[in-house]
């Protein structure tokens, strides 16, 4: 309890908050590494998944790669990417991990969920005379959309955790403090920037549990891939 | 004065003959700290799910609470649960273990009451009605049948810990962690790709263990593929 109030009262200090290694610079940086790799992986992973799962192609790979990402230790990406020459692009390898590990579960559920759309619906769309694309955009992607949101609800999180374990590998974001914490044998510190990542990671698995709630009935995940 | 000897430790190459041969003891300790924390972090773990997921499954109403703290304990990223754990576990391999546990402890209760829950109702009265007991309807009935999603759920939970304990490297208990860690802060690039393709490697051969596992222990299930094929 008392390392508690200790971490509490590091997090009270408001020489704590400022500056460049203050929280709300490490703040800022996390919040702008998930939402751009998120931008960046969202841009990159469903029109791959969207058109596979339209032509039907490439689902071994679809599916299997989120086995594969799960397998590979985020850390050692992270490392490896630093000694690249890569690495000398300050956020360059954090960017690209963030991305790397962001990309397989927005691929596997748009896919599965592009796979899993009705074929009758299918059917009865290319009935009426539907093109491939008007059939992509306007049966395909709507009643595919729980399934793609889900992924993107996990590639979030995912994106929350990565970013802060790039902290280990010089990496910026809220995990510094923690890592600052440990070099300087500060419990409080590393308890005090646990907490902090802790309550973002929570209020970004929040926000979505929000979104999906206000969301119109049709939108809503009826079950999870990955 | 002799020449610095120009092998491929010297000129820092990522993959490097030299470094396998020299350090085998170094990679051969890491592996097995490596080893030692995933198992005993999953084993720990399923000793406890098993049994929560069966009162979750009996008590409609824990479901709930359970699956919503095992949510929140699988959105706090690794690096904040390790560190959560220090004042509890100091800079230990308790403290990694602990973590792993929490992490392998959602996706085993997840799995397992997802089994119980697919197991059905027709199955389950036909037991009643031979005269099964809940204990014995559990242990020869349910559980059997929950296996293969049981298993599903091991086998994600053991190849995340192998990738998670990596992050142990931050307490100096992370196994092959402890290598690229080291290996970062001195720019070893062969001791970096040679850690981390160790780690690769364990996590598909536990995967690929666990899979035959599974085929041993539900032999109905390829009886059942076969007839349908």
């Amino acid at each position: 309890m008392k390392t508690l109030g200790d971490a509490l009262a590091w997090l009270g200090d408001s020489a704590h908050w400022a500056g460049d290694d203050g929280i709300w610079h490490r703040l800022t940086q996390h919040l702008v590494l998930t939402v751009v790799c998120l931008l960046i992986s969202c841009l990159i992973a469903l029109p791959v998944a969207l058109v596979l799962g339209h032509l039907g192609k490439g689902g071994a790979l679809a599916v299997n790669i989120s086995n594969v990402g799960r397998a590979v230790p985020t850390f050692a990406v992270l490392v490896l990417l630093l000694l690249t020459p890569l690495g000398r692009w300050g956020e360059g390898p954090t960017v690209v991990a963030l991305v790397l590990f962001a990309v397989p579960p927005l691929l596997t559920n748009a896919y599965v969920g592009m796979r899993g759309v009705d074929q009758s619906v299918v059917r009865a769309a290319r009935g009426m005379g539907m093109t491939g694309p008007q059939l992509l955009r306007q049966v395909e992607l709507p009643l595919a959309l729980p399934l793609v949101l889900s992924g993107v609800r996990i590639a979030a999180v995912q994106l929350v955790a990565t970013a802060t374990i790039a902290a280990l590998a010089g990496g910026g974001g809220l995990g510094r403090i923690i890592t600052a914490g440990f070099n300087l044998a500060s419990t409080p510190q590393v308890v005090a920037g646990a907490m902090l990542v802790a309550v973002f990671a929570l209020l970004v698995e929040g926000v979505f549990e929000v979104a999906e709630r206000l969301a119109p009935g049709w939108t809503r995940r009826r079950g999870s891939a990955g | 004065m002799t020449a610095p000897p120009d092998d491929c430790l010297a000129r820092n190459e990522w993959i490097c003959g030299e470094y396998l041969s020299t350090r085998r003891q170094i990679l051969l300790d890491a592996v097995v700290q490596h080893l030692q924390l995933t198992v005993l972090s999953v084993l720990i773990a399923l000793v406890i799910a098993v049994p929560l997921a069966v009162l979750a499954r009996r008590w409609g109403w824990a479901a709930g609470p359970v699956l919503a703290l095992t949510t929140v304990l699988y959105t706090i990223p690794s690096l904040a649960m390790f560190s959560l754990l220090l004042p509890v576990y100091g800079l230990s391999a308790s403290l990694v273990v602990a973590g792993l546990v929490l992490y392998s402890l959602t996706l085993l209760v997840r799995n397992i009451l997802a089994g119980l829950r697919a197991v059905p109702e027709d199955t389950r009265q036909a037991a009643r009605g031979m005269g099964y007991g809940p204990v014995r309807l559990l242990l020869a009935v349910e559980l059997p049948l929950a296996l293969p999603a049981a298993m599903a759920g091991l086998r994600i939970a053991m190849v995340s810990a192998v990738s998670l304990v990596t992050v142990g490297a931050i307490v100096g208990f992370g196994g092959l962690g402890n290598l690229i860690y080291a290996g970062m802060n001195t720019y070893f690039k062969a001791q970096v790709l040679t850690a981390s393709v160790l780690c690769v490697v364990i996590a598909v051969a536990a995967d690929v263990l666990l899979l035959g596992v599974q085929r041993v222990l539900t032999p109905w299930e390829r009886a059942s593929r076969a007839a349908r094929s």
